[in-house]
């Protein structure tokens, strides 16, 4: 038993972790993304192993970011886009097993790169507008919500004698963290993460990767990062996406972190490990 | 101490030069001038616009006194100047097209934005603007010679009998009424509410929009719950605007409210407002009556900067509570 | 061993996921029907707003074309016989007193609204940003008031306030002023926004080269900005041109006023002869004005679209 809950601690573990007998919050085959014919991402096959932080790391153009908004059907606003393959949440198709979007995506959180608070809301009803649009409305209940949620962002402390002020009032990264726990606050099985940390400062950084790694233990973490050396600081597992010559973004490889950054079985995630592109 | 800033005379300046700046530019006041005497010129223009309505209704209010604002019986031909019931009607057509015009035109303006396609945006957008370049007598004449006999034919009675000839539907079917005045106003100030709504809509960032659509929001949830409180100051302002716009609407509204200045009973029922009875009583009138009239004008400006200034407030009060 | 896991406290958070997988499936059908109701409705309520504007436009053109002939622009209108009720004449009269007022008005709104507009884009003291707020409360006023104000200072004039006015009397220079007010704060507002629309790096190019602000402005910002002010200037006339209220009080209108290309005289104009014809007992006349009507349309969405041309061209040209 004890082998499966193993952590990413980089020093514990000379092998890399074994995924295989976790189980698996998600799992794609054979997924394509593609906007108005022109395919953006394609050849997507991995699993994503429950409570692990897997990061999707790539060049710009890889289709990371494409790759990951299909994971919540945002593409669905898109007009022409078109997602093939299967992609599952449990064992539901989240396309074509009759899942309807808005509750797939109370299961599947997702983090945006900018803080995106709702402006006209003060922070207590910033976190929980989720729980609000989904029909909860028993005052106990979301009070519960929010400091459970504001704690798992680590956010409780900062901002619980003002619960009432506008969110605004708080910096960049209390605002990333306000929308983490935004996101926290309905109980998603699965947080999407698209470059969570790009638009803040280095501290701020810091802080929403260690908190990355406490909340693991509560959802499962897929994050889209540019930066190499957070992926190999935050997460478990690693997809490495590079641009085709048809433009289009496609999976090298995907392994534990770990193996990934020391012996990956690709000469491409050798080179870009190795700083030679992106 | 060396005195190192001082230039060795064979290079100081020569005394003439040394008398005038050595490079002074050739002066620009003549330009700052004309540009601040045009500005005169227009304040003047402000100024002797406001004078003008002021002035020529002094006799008026003179004469009259304040009855004028209570009197409650407006009759060229008796002499009574009592405005109430054309302050009543100017504000019931402006409520009527409010009440139309702000739910239709914030739908039409989302509709333009998030619902209809997004390429089609600039075509959408046009063909609403291009409502709001018809002229007013076009409207009037449109609103009379179609829309009313429409009205008193078909939609009116059938109201009517729905509402069973209650009030406000009841009584004899004109073919010029309060409720044509208001809908013909109504389609005149929906193009501004369409065109203000969807400029304040579009500020509000797809990433709002995408954070709540990924907690589990509905469309609509959006729209109730993030767009349109995001968009509230510019709404304000639309509002504001649409309601200085109708209340002060002349030619349109004569054209179909039958000038009956009388507080109308019913909503089928002929009225008259403020600027439409300045438009049609001019003609064939005494300085004495053209006093009045102009007395009406003043207490339209008065209505219309209230309005205005209502609408900044309102504006003011929405953006400081965003950012406390 | 079961006996020691149901002892164990129950996870809140695995416990909120489930009421909120429960809630929200059970809300589901109800929001999901709301929000396509209502979106629905938004989609209705764009099909409501064309509505008018395609029954206008319909009306015009069938009521309207038929009247458009050679003698329809060319004639001044006349009494109509017994036998033809339909023969009306022309609007000749009313296009001439058009192209005089508006004509007129225009060379009073562009020198000041263009220069004022110019004024507040250059400058931010009180002054200027008290005409700002001033322009931006005009255009909101009703435009009758104006037909007022022109009525005082130019058709009854005489002495007030110290100064002197001329008595012109029903004219159309009285008409022009009124709506030469009425368009200089649209030409001040349109033309300070495409003035400050010229970027900065280009103002600031000009200013380091040693040049001063007149000569920035009339070498660099207004050749820039040129398009975006001649937009300004058609946006104001396509509204002049449309306007009637403020002639009301002022050109002395009537069907009957002849011809002429004098100012001095009373005049009318198209959309006072609309008003006129709807208020004429013959209903020849009633019905000629939808011809009327119909040109007059034509031309306020020539010159719209001519700015929007005009504004499309800037939006390339900047790219």
């Amino acid at each position: 038993m004890s082998e499966t809950i193993s952590t990413a601690a980089p020093e514990s573990v000379a092998a890399a972790e074994d995924f295989r007998p976790l189980p698996k919050a998600m799992r794609l085959q054979d997924v394509a993304v593609s906007f108005s014919g022109k395919q953006a991402v394609r050849d997507v096959t991995f699993d994503v192993p429950e409570k692990r932080v897997t990061s999707l790391i790539g060049p710009s153009g890889s289709g990371k970011t494409t790759l990951l908004r299909a994971l919540n059907r945002l593409h669905d606003l898109t007009k022409g886009a078109t997602v093939e393959g299967t992609l599952l949440l449990g064992e539901t198709d989240i396309y074509k097993g009759g899942i309807p979007p808005t509750l797939l995506r109370t299961r599947v959180g997702m983090v945006f790169q900018r803080p995106n608070p709702f402006p006209t809301m003060s922070i207590y009803d910033n976190v929980v507008s989720g729980l609000r649009f989904n029909g909860i409305r028993k005052r106990a209940v979301l009070q519960e919500a929010a400091e459970s949620a504001l704690l798992g962002a680590a956010l409780w402390d900062r901002v619980k004698d003002r619960l009432k002020a506008h969110a605004s009032t708080l910096s960049g990264g209390e605002q990333q963290r306000l929308c983490i726990a935004r996101a926290l606050a309905v109980e998603p099985e699965v947080l999407l993460m698209d470059e969570p940390t790009s638009a803040l400062d280095p501290i701020s950084t810091k802080r929403i990767e260690e908190l990355i790694g406490e909340l693991k233990d509560r959802v499962t973490i897929v994050i889209v990062t540019h930066n190499m050396q957070q992926a190999a600081r935050v997460s478990d597992q690693c997809a490495f996406l590079l641009m085709g010559e048809d433009g289009a973004g496609h999976q090298v490889e995907v392994a534990a972190t770990q193996k990934l950054f020391s012996e990956p079985d690709d000469p491409r995630t050798l080179d870009y490990i190795h700083g030679r592109f992106g | 101490m060396a005195q190192v800033t001082q230039a060795p005379p064979e290079l100081a300046p020569s005394p003439d030069l040394a008398r005038k700046p050595r490079f002074r530019a050739r002066s620009d006041s003549p330009y700052w001038v004309l540009l601040y005497a045009v500005g005169a010129i227009f304040g003047l223009l402000i100024v002797g616009f406001l004078l003008s309505v002021i002035s020529e209704s002094w006799p008026a209010w003179q004469k009259y006194g304040l009855s004028i604002l209570y009197g409650t019986t407006w009759n060229q031909s008796t002499g009574q100047f009592g405005a109430v019931p054309l302050i009543i009607g100017t504000i019931e057509t402006t409520a009527i097209a409010l009440f139309l015009a702000v739910p239709i035109g914030i739908g039409t303006a989302l509709a333009i934005v998030h619902v209809l396609p997004a390429r089609l945006r600039t075509v959408t957008s046009s063909v609403v603007e291009l409502l709001a370049a018809v002229p007013s007598v076009v409207y009037g004449l449109w609103g009379f010679l179609v829309l009313g006999p429409w009205f008193a034919t078909t939609v009116e009675p059938k109201i009517q009998s729905f509402w069973h000839g209650n009030f406000p539907f009841q009584g004899q079917v004109e073919t010029s009424s309060l409720l044509l005045a208001g809908c013909v106003l109504f389609v005149m100030i929906l193009p501004l509410v369409v065109a203000l709504s969807r400029d304040a809509i579009m500020t509000v960032p797809d990433e709002t929009i995408e954070g709540a659509l990924s907690v589990g929001a509905t469309r609509w949830q959006v729209f109730r719950k993030v767009v349109l409180p995001s968009a509230r100051v510019g709404i304000v302002g639309a509002v504001t605007l649409a309601t200085a716009r109708a209340l002060g609407e002349t030619v349109a509204v004569a054209m179909v409210i039958g000038l009956n200045p009388n507080i109308a009973h019913s909503l089928y029922a002929p009225s008259a407002t403020i600027a439409s009875i300045i438009a049609t009583e001019f003609q064939d009138s005494t300085p004495n009556e053209v006093a009045a009239l102009c007395a009406l004008a003043v207490i339209l400006m008065a209505m219309t900067l209230v309005v205005n200034l209502l609408g900044r407030w309102l504006i003011n009060r929405g953006a400081v509570k965003a950012t406390p | 061993m079961t006996d020691v896991l149901e002892q164990l406290p129950k996870d809140p958070i695995l416990e909120r996921r489930e009421l909120v997988k429960a809630v929200s499936a059970r809300t589901l059908r109800r929001r999901s029907l709301t929000s396509k109701g209502m979106v629905g409705l938004c989609a209705l309520a764009f099909v409501l707003a064309l509505v008018p504007l395609v029954a206008i436009l319909y009306s015009l053109v069938s009521k309207g074309l038929h009247w458009w002939s050679r003698e329809f622009f060319t004639t001044s209108p006349a009494v109509p016989s017994i036998g033809n009720p339909n023969n009306v004449g022309g609007f000749a009269n009313a296009i001439v007193g058009t192209l005089v007022i508006i004509g007129l008005a225009t060379l009073l709104a562009i020198p000041v609204g263009l220069l004022a507009g110019l004024l507040v884009a250059e400058s931010d003291s009180r002054f200027a940003r008290m005409l700002r707020s001033t322009a931006e409360i005009m255009t909101g006023l009703p435009s009758i008031l104006l037909g007022i104000f022109a009525y005082t200072v130019l058709v009854i004039g005489g002495e007030k306030w110290g100064i002197t006015f001329p008595t012109i009397g029903y004219s159309g220079i009285a008409g022009a002023f009124a709506i030469g007010v009425l368009m200089v704060p649209i030409i001040m507002k349109a033309s300070e926004a495409s003035l400050r629309s010229v970027p900065q790096v280009v103002k600031e190019a000009g200013l380091a080269l040693g040049a001063r602000r007149s000569v920035v402005a009339r070498r660099i910002i207004v050749p820039t900005a040129l398009p975006g002010l001649i937009t300004s200037v058609l946006l104001a006339v396509s509204r002049g041109v449309g306007e009637t209220a403020p002639l009301i009080w002022v050109v002395g209108a009537s069907i009957y006023n002849p011809l002429t290309w004098n100012p001095h005289h009373p005049m009318s104009a198209i959309p006072m002869m609309i008003w006129l014809n709807y208020n004429s007992p013959y209903p020849g006349f009633q019905d000629s004005a939808w011809g009327i009507a119909l040109f007059l349309v034509v031309v306020v969405l020539f010159l719209n679209l001519g700015c929007r041309l005009l504004a499309a061209f800037i939006q390339r040209e900047r790219r």
